[in-house]
């Protein structure tokens, strides 16, 4: 599907899709509530089954936190960029690890990095810091005196 | 914290391979579950070489943070450099000359080749032959060679720059690359006398590790890994960049999703990269190597993402730029990560022996799964 179609078939999924104009792949903003069955149906909705999830990663942007999904389909060869907006004081989303089995891992590194809880997720732990680290080391207003040199 | 050492309720022990273990190539940490010989579970244990490289970036200019991508997958370094030039060349939209794109691509397949026959020499290693590891050593030294002569650095090159490459290349480049060429097209041919054919390598790897096409997309595997599984992933297919889209080469898959199909893969994949080779190395266009572009590089307000193909599948890197000198943001998407995670699977209901050849046709550089 081109970018025009595969907006048509977001807007028949989601209730008020917000797209990001001007990016290179289809995005699509939206928020935690519901997550969970617009996952499903990305994957396993007819014309989109957008079954390869090849990036996952967090931005803070200070205000908020965005979780951004890169989604493929291995049959379509087309691209979704998903991205959820999360609180910023309390950020928490819904797994999407028993979808994308992928997902288990670079959840576990969102967790780590970013302190985003995944609610569902079989496994959350720290996965790169020890288990004893304190602070979430990607966040913008992260200090570390010790390990951080400032240029 | 999960159970590191000992025995769980079940009466299943708990051991350790790694950190330091000559079959992890580095620093990856293994607590696996096992009853008997026959493993229940392994769980990685990652972060001994984790040194926060996405959160370097955020305070190194566009023209600093490529070198510190060559440390990543450090066996892969020309193509970590290429995927974050192509990145900050697309947000700039910055012209790369005809000349810096095919020698971009002849690096790439250099490197590709350098890595395939370190991985081949560890490979066999893994599963017990120690010979193959001089032989391989001994034609990658060729490469290493090649690429002082032009870059100045035998494994973290950073020559490649947003705008092209960083020096031409060295006039005994093109003459020194035949000869490898010439060379070691008997060598790989003697590769597989030594080992491709051996019965006891066979019966290691057939049957071993096995990963469904399913799985292997839904794990995010890519590269060599994927393609042993028959999942058609190869971005210099899909979505080429540079010169690909011109070069006749094929995309090398198999079908048996085990170790040997893995090891088959990357097999051939030397052998396209050598056809690459040859198709690029006689037309080299003249010109200039290095587009101009601004001394300081401001990438605009908004986001980009480019991928390419290492020797381990796909790399990403997406930047999030606000317009300034430095990213905001910036993720790696490292193919070693995610073809990391499919490891438990692959590796339940094999024996501790498997896991090692299961590791070893995962091709896994650790700086790259660590960033």
């Amino acid at each position: 599907m081109n970018k025009e179609e595969l907006k048509t078939r977001l807007q028949e999924l989601l209730p008020s899709p917000a797209f990001e104009e001007g990016a290179e792949w289809t995005t699509v903003v939206t928020d935690p509530a519901g997550w969970e069955g617009f996952a499903w149906d990305l994957r396993g909705a007819e014309g989109l089954d957008l079954d390869y999830l090849f990036c996952v990663t967090a931005i803070d942007w200070k205000t908020h936190f965005m979780m951004v999904y890169h989604l493929t389909s291995t049959v379509y060869r087309h691209t979704v960029v998903v991205k959820v907006k999360l609180d910023h004081d309390d950020p928490v989303i819904r797994t999407v690890s028993d979808i994308w089995r992928t997902a288990e891992f670079h959840e576990r590194e969102a967790f780590d990095l970013f302190g985003v809880v995944f609610t569902g997720h079989p496994d959350l732990r720290r996965l790169f810091m020890t288990d004893d680290w304190k602070g979430w080391p990607l966040r913008k207003d992260y200090e570390d005196p010790v390990n951080m040199i400032k240029l | 914290m999960i159970q590191e050492v000992g025995t769980t309720e079940q009466g299943d022990l708990v051991i350790n391979l790694g950190p330091q273990h000559p079959s992890t190539h580095g620093v990856l940490h293994l607590v696996i579950t096992i009853s008997g010989e026959t493993i229940k579970k392994v769980e990685p244990h990652l972060g001994y070489i984790h040194r926060s490289i996405e959160k370097m970036c955020e305070s190194l200019s566009y023209r600093q943070f490529i070198y510190v991508t060559s440390r990543m997958d450090y066996l892969s370094s020309h193509i970590n450099n290429h995927g974050c030039a192509l990145c900050v060349e697309k947000g700039m939209q910055i012209e790369v000359p005809a000349r810096a794109s095919v020698i971009r691509v002849l690096m790439d397949e250099l490197t590709r080749l350098a890595s395939h026959q370190l991985w081949w020499g560890a490979m066999a290693m893994d599963v017990g032959a120690l010979t193959p590891f001089f032989h391989a050593f001994r034609e990658r030294e060729a490469i290493n060679d090649i690429m002082e002569e032009t870059c100045g650095a035998r494994l973290t090159m950073n020559y490649m720059v947003p705008g092209g490459v960083m020096a031409d290349i060295h006039p005994d480049f093109q003459k020194r690359v035949k000869e490898f060429i010439r060379f070691f097209r008997t060598k790989i041919d003697e590769y597989d006398e030594l080992v491709t054919g051996n019965i006891i390598f066979k019966s290691r790897m057939k049957g071993v590790g096995y990963l469904s096409p399913e799985s292997a997309v839904s794990y995010g595997c890519t590269g060599p890994t994927a393609r042993g599984s028959g999942v058609s992933c190869d971005i210099r297919k899909l979505y080429p960049y540079e010169v690909y889209g011109q070069l006749k080469f094929d995309e090398v898959t198999a079908a048996g999703g085990d170790c040997f199909a893995r090891y088959m893969v990357r097999m051939q994949e030397m052998r396209q990269s050598l056809s690459i080779i040859e198709q690029l190395i006689d037309n080299i266009p003249a010109g200039e190597f290095l587009a101009k572009t601004k001394a300081v590089l401001k990438l605009p307000k908004g986001e980009f993402y480019s991928r390419v193909e290492t020797a381990r599948g796909e790399f990403g890197v997406y930047i999030i730029s606000e317009g300034g000198t430095t990213p905001y943001r910036i993720k790696f998407r490292s193919p070693g990560f995610s073809n990391l995670s499919a490891l438990d699977h692959m590796a339940r209901g094999h024996k501790i022996g498997d896991l090692v050849a299961i590791m070893g046709t995962l091709d896994l550089v650790i700086p790259d799964i660590d960033r």
